[in-house]
């Protein structure tokens, strides 16, 4: 079993779990994911890791509860166990020294962003993030990605902190101040990603993307999680996650997202219908 | 000659069926399809046996389980000796009574068979290794510790059934299993109205009790290698990691919604036992017009799950002519008294779709049969402005499995061969790397449950020689 050793809610439904897995913290690498199952009737839900110490021996995921089992594991407590979890999987990110290097961080994607900003902060890069969220009360891990990156710029949709506008609003005003941005990493919402690589295409800056699209296993036995790059296909749980923005057929990749919409939307409405009838 | 009375009477004697849930009945509910001998049956169709001095059948078996002895138990009654006889040679034999190809192994080698019907080898196997299970009685004496370790890559067919032969010779042995669960294909692929999980995982539990230790959750290449494990204390390691990677038609249309693996179409329905949500929270998900692309028994189990999970016509696209079918005959058979439609000499070229990106319609192709091609069966050929649509909601496409390259690719020095296949000695099944063997699909490219048994025994008589020597 796979116990969470710490919780922290980062924001109303978005929690950060320490969870104990030390063959999996001792290996793992920035831009890597766990798949975890919290029991037996659970899925196996992919999850992109936030942060790892090897020390101790712990995993941090952070998930938000938008469906039938973010929901669970966001419900899960201090002491609680997963019942399996599988990692790492899925390709490392390029960590070099590329000169300066923006990081990109929408919504929950901020989490994922994490340990990819400090790592290339910690191989000489000048690391600007650009973090994005609908209002500031949603937005996650400030202080954890100010200590990640040299610089950080924010957004959100409201204007309630920061630039007013989406990443790609804070992004234009990292390019205004004439840094010779040499990569970008970015990882969000399917639909961010799209405006951030439809931005970055014409400037022609290399641009990283971290797919997230359904998965079963995670190590490319069932494609499920086939995605189009350069008109090839590719599995995004052995191939990826990361994959060059420009290539990505995003269209496609959001169309297949929508796959069990209907059953998802089923599972939610039973899970909430238990509740009422339950302890509430 | 007082022989050869006995075996002419014999031959008169007609083979024993098992009985089956009806197909109408069958076709929608994951109820186990074949029922089983009764006692009654079983010792009726065990009196069959000739009981050869020299017996062919066994020959025909890739694991040489001792079939007359073992239905010589069965014929006097003594059920519970008779599963003890099996687990001799078979790890697995409850699975094996259900799945092996015996019309093609030791029943097409069985002398009755010559003037008449042979014995059903398969069947009593599966009535004997039932009974076991159901006492619960096993017997097995713990050897004396080698004090050599291996490692197993693989909780499958090929993996169980080293870990089983290299536990009885002394070693100690550790699995490691990617999945959540042991069992490989037997839990992910092969549907559980063909072979009840509940089975597998009593075998596994048999293996476990004869002390090999199963880790799950392991995704060797990742979390370890092939090397750390040498380096960590293990004398050997086995790769048996199967055919692990699906593929696709490359036709337009293979990434709309809709079009499903049959690895990720039964690994859903199996594994995570979609049939069963939302009480199981992984959807699986099928419309009214179900095509599986492929005529193998995966395509069949594919297609029989399409149905008992609800869809109203299922068919079968296939472009060779049904002699061509690499389907047990049995399982074509069950298939068809289902309701499945065979759409032969067909072959799709697109699958159709519409603009918010799910499958509407497959486009395929008529076919003729030729002249035999390199396999020997005759070579379907296109006819030329043949195309056609069938209207279609979900697509599952059955048509074979490559190797997993997370093992291979994170082995350095490890031989391979173009297909990505490793390359292991035919005798040993030891690899390019000292130490470490191979065998199973991963060898072989996508096989059968048994073919992967019997290299799994191969490859443990191999490793034991290796130590034994070390």
């Amino acid at each position: 079993m796979y116990h969470v050793v710490k919780k922290r809610l980062l924001a109303t439904g978005i929690a950060l779990l320490d969870v104990n897995a030390p063959a999996v913290a001792a290996k793992v690498e920035p831009g890597q994911f766990v798949i975890v199952r919290v029991d037996e009737q659970s899925e196996r839900i992919p999850l992109t890791v936030m942060d790892f110490d090897r020390e101790k021996g712990t995993i941090t995921i952070v998930v938000q509860d938008v469906g039938y089992s973010s929901a669970i594991i966001t419900g899960m407590n201090e002491g609680d166990a997963f019942q399996d979890f599988v990692g790492p999987l899925g390709v490392e990110s390029e960590i070099e020294n590329y000169g300066t290097v923006v990081c990109i961080g929408g919504g929950l994607g901020i989490a994922p962003i994490h340990p990819i900003a400090r790592a290339l902060k910690d191989a000489g890069n000048h690391v600007i993030s650009v973090l994005g969220a609908r209002s500031a009360d949603l937005l996650i891990l400030e202080d954890e990605m100010a200590a990640a990156s040299s610089e950080v710029v924010i957004a959100t949709n409201d204007g309630s902190k920061g630039v007013k506008g989406f990443v790609t609003d804070g992004l234009a005003e990292v390019l205004a101040q004439g840094h010779q941005v040499k990569a970008i990493w970015a990882i969000g919402p399917m639909i961010m990603m799209k405006a951030v690589v439809d931005y970055t295409r014409s400037l022609g800056i290399k641009t990283i993307v971290s797919m997230n699209p359904i998965m079963v296993d995670g190590t490319g036995m069932c494609g499920a999680c086939r995605i189009s790059v350069g008109n090839e296909t590719k599995f995004a749980c052995v191939d990826g996650p990361e994959f060059d923005g420009h290539l990505v057929d995003f269209d496609l990749a959001m169309k297949r997202l929508a796959f069990y919409k209907d059953e998802e939307n089923r599972a939610k409405a039973r899970l909430e219908c238990n509740h009422e009838g339950g302890h509430h | 000659m007082a022989e050869n009375v006995e075996s002419t009477k014999k031959v008169k004697i007609p083979r024993h069926e098992m009985p089956c849930q009806e197909p109408e009945v069958r076709a929608r509910n994951f109820e186990e399809v074949a029922l089983g001998y009764t006692e009654e049956t079983a010792v009726e169709e065990a009196k069959r046996c000739l009981q050869c001095k020299k017996p062919k059948c066994v020959s025909g078996c890739p694991v040489e389980v001792l079939i007359p002895e073992f239905i010589k138990k069965v014929a006097e009654g003594d059920f519970q000796e008779a599963g003890n006889v099996l687990k001799i040679k078979n790890s697995l034999p409850a699975v094996c009574g259900r799945v092996c190809p015996q019309e093609n192994q030791c029943e097409s080698k069985c002398i009755l068979g010559i003037k008449g019907e042979s014995v059903a080898i398969g069947r009593l196997e599966r009535f004997a290794a039932d009974f076991g299970m159901k006492t619960g009685k096993s017997q097995f004496e713990k050897p004396a510790p080698s004090g050599k370790r291996v490692a197993i890559i693989g909780a499958g067919p090929a993996g169980l059934a080293c870990a089983g032969d290299l536990a009885k010779a002394g070693h100690a042995v550790t699995v490691l299993e990617a999945l959540h669960v042991a069992g490989g294909v037997l839990m992910y692929g092969i549907p559980q109205f063909r072979l009840p999980k509940e089975i597998v995982q009593t075998e596994i539990e048999n293996l476990k009790t004869m002390g090999v230790e199963i880790l799950t959750n392991q995704v060797v290449g990742k979390i370890t290698s092939v090397d750390e494990l040498m380096e960590n204390g293990y004398d050997a390691v086995f790769i048996g990691t199967g055919a692990g990677l699906p593929y696709f038609m490359d036709i337009p249309g293979e990434n709309l919604n809709g079009v499903y693996s049959a690895n990720e179409f039964l690994t859903r329905t199996n594994l995570m036992k979609g049939y069963k949500f939302p009480d199981y929270a992984t959807p699986v998900k099928v419309g009214k017009n179900v095509a599986v692309l492929g005529a193998g028994n995966v395509a069949m189990d594919s297609a029989r799950t399409a149905l008992r999970l609800g869809a109203e016509n299922v068919y079968i696209i296939y472009r060779r002519s049904r002699d061509e079918m690499p389907a047990r005959k049995e399982e074509l058979e069950h298939a068809e008294e289902e309701g499945i439609q065979f759409r032969l000499l067909t072959n799709p070229v697109a699958i159709e779709g519409d603009e918010r990106g799910w499958v509407k319609s497959l486009t395929c192709l008529r076919y003729e049969l030729g002249e035999p091609d390199a396999s020997g069966r005759r070579a379907p050929i296109a006819i030329k402005g043949s195309e056609f649509d069938i209207p279609m909601d979900t697509v599952v496409v059955a048509i074979g499995q490559g190797p997993n390259p997370l093992v291979t690719t994170s082995t350095p020095g490890l031989e391979l061969n173009k297909r990505g296949n490793i390359v292991a000695d035919p005798e040993t099944l030891m690899t390019s790397k000292p130490g470490v063997f191979a065998g199973g699909d991963i060898v072989t490219g996508a096989a059968t449950v048994i073919l992967a048994m019997g290299a799994g025994k191969k490859a443990a008589a191999g490793i034991d020689q290796y130590l034994k020597g070390k």
